[in-house]
């Protein structure tokens, strides 16, 4: 569905950020990006709507080589490409209803969207969005008037109401608490089944990926170096993404015996 | 122990500039030269004796403002300055709103952003009376020249400060309306504008009441308003009148004033 080909992003600083990345994600399938701060996972799902310009490279989507568009076809396949943020990026002056309405500006007019006059059957799947992530009483609050598992879900009510194929989703937790980052992370992948989408996180919270995904992807400086199922995720194979750390490591108990394996996992839900 | 060394440690901040001969000498030449420049200004004490009279006759002017007898003139005065400086900051802000937008470094390509900030940069070197004087000379004299010279100080002023504050805004949000797939008007009209909306209404405000103290400046020169009133009654040595079309323009502006500031309140 998604084909990314030897993709290759280098800044005009000269910094490289991928060297010849490739990946395949079939229909439906959610997958989560891990790798170290710099690895290049904003880059390269900013590479697949455009947002960033590959240097080279293909990214093709549903048989559409999305690298070689004009600005307008561009604009049309991106509306095929939903897409969720760290920070939420919601627009903060406009309320809940227009941000989840932006979702449809590549479908309507101008004037229309200036105007606010969304088609009748835009505004009725908006307001279904909203009830599905609970945010339907919200829809005149104005987005910085809500919470920060709140925004988020006012931001993935925006990507769906494009009614995309695909989701790109960069680091949707880290500005959110434990307990609020595992309910966003259920949502979307929910939402993914629900609407039988493909959805590409990044993440750098590798418990949390664990948890959720069915494959994950580990890059480090431009480069994939891991691909699988998240119970191959062995301590050699986060060394090779994240460099030396003794992974195993558990803290010792006040008797010096080593606490619960499940202790493990919730460290590892802290790693950044 | 280990307090004795740490008392014997001291700290001061660094000074701005590292080198204290440089630090001495930039300090010791700017003295000499205020020194020397105040002597240039030979200060003569008798006129200064004699204007004191003259001010003492403002004052008295002002203790008894005179409203009545050029009522007329300048209550004509001040509706063409009011007309003036209405019409001059909404031809400017509506021009100084594409200027803005193209002098914004991250929305425009390089060539309209030179040219817009170019544009910007003349209309902020030319001084209010000296574009008045420019725009008599061509239009003659009356409200026109007013008109055109308070839009092109309005464009300097506000394109300006808007393209500050779109180089200023939060670029997320623009980055989720373009991944949206949303046109670049959509992009301004959903991305940028709510950002930049409650400063662009406070600073049109603001330009608003300076628009109306210019237009009594302008005036002068024979650009229309009430500066031409004005300056009629200080010829005719109507100080009184003076006073009461001072008075006014100071009720005016700060009426102005006080209402900006309730509607700045509102939008924030």
């Amino acid at each position: 569905m998604l084909c990314v080909e030897r993709l290759v992003k280098q800044y005009p600083t000269g910094d490289t950020a991928l060297r010849g990345v490739a990946l395949e994600v079939p229909a439906g399938q959610v997958l989560a990006l891990i790798g170290p701060s710099g690895a290049g996972k904003s880059t390269l799902i900013r590479c697949v709507n455009r947002l960033v310009e590959p240097t080279a490279g293909r990214v093709v989507l549903e048989g559409e080589d999305v690298t070689a568009l004009g600005p307008a076809a561009l604009r049309r396949a991106r509306r095929r490409m939903g897409m969720i943020f760290q920070e939420f990026a919601l627009v903060e002056r406009l309320s809940v209803m227009e941000n989840v309405l932006s979702g449809r500006l590549g479908y309507v007019g101008f004037w229309r969207s200036w105007f606010r006059r969304f088609p009748p059957a835009d505004v009725e799947e908006a307001f279904r969005l909203l009830d599905r992530v609970e945010l339907t009483e919200c829809c005149d609050k104005r987005a910085d008037a809500l919470s920060g598992g709140q925004r988020q879900r006012v931001g993935i009510a925006r990507a769906l109401l494009q009614n995309p194929r695909i989701l790109l989703v960069d680091e949707p937790t880290a500005s959110l608490d434990p307990k609020t980052s595992r309910q966003i992370m259920r949502l979307i992948c929910e939402l993914c089944r629900e609407r039988k989408l493909a959805a590409l996180i990044n993440m750098h919270d590798v418990g949390l990926a664990r948890l959720f995904v069915e494959r994950i992807v580990g890059l480090r400086q431009g480069t994939i170096v891991y691909d699988g199922s998240p119970d191959g995720l062995t301590p050699e194979v986060l060394t090779t993404i994240y460099g030396e750390e003794d992974w195993a490591e558990r803290r010792r108990g006040p008797g010096g015996e080593e606490e619960e394996p499940e202790v493990d996992e919730q460290r590892l839900a802290g790693l950044t | 122990m280990t307090g004795v060394a740490a008392a014997a440690r001291r700290w001061t901040a660094p000074p701005l500039i590292a080198d204290p001969w440089l630090r001495r000498g930039l300090a010791l030449g700017a003295a000499v030269y205020l020194a020397l420049a105040l002597g240039t200004l030979s200060v003569s004490w008798r006129r200064v004796w004699e204007g004191l009279d003259r001010g003492a006759a403002f004052l008295v002017g002002f203790a008894r403002p005179d409203f009545v007898s050029r009522w007329v003139e300048i209550s004509e005065g001040i509706l063409e300055s009011l007309v003036m400086t209405v019409v001059a900051t909404a031809i400017g802000i509506l021009l100084s709103i594409p200027v803005g937008l193209g002098a914004a470094r991250n929305l425009a390509p390089r060539p309209v952003y030179l040219l817009c900030r170019g544009l910007v940069a003349a209309s902020r070197t030319l001084q209010e009376v000296i574009v008045a004087i420019l725009f008599v000379a061509m239009f003659g004299f009356g409200p026109l020249a007013g008109v055109l010279t308070l839009s092109f100080a309005t464009i300097g002023f506000l394109a300006k400060l808007l393209a500050e504050d779109i180089e200023d805004t939060d670029p997320a949000p623009a980055e989720a309306i373009r991944a949206t797939g949303a046109s670049w008007l959509q992009l301004l009209n959903y991305g940028i504008q709510p950002q930049v909306m409650p400063r662009l209404i406070g600073l049109s405000l603001y330009r608003l009441d300076i628009n109306f103290r210019e237009s009594a400046v302008i005036g002068i020169v024979g650009a229309g308003g009430v500066g031409a009133t004005l300056n009629t009654a200080f010829d005719r040595y109507e100080y009184a009148t003076a006073a009461a079309i001072l008075m006014t323009i100071i009720a005016i502006v700060m009426a102005a004033e006080y209402a900006s500031g309730l509607i700045r309140r509102r939008v924030q």
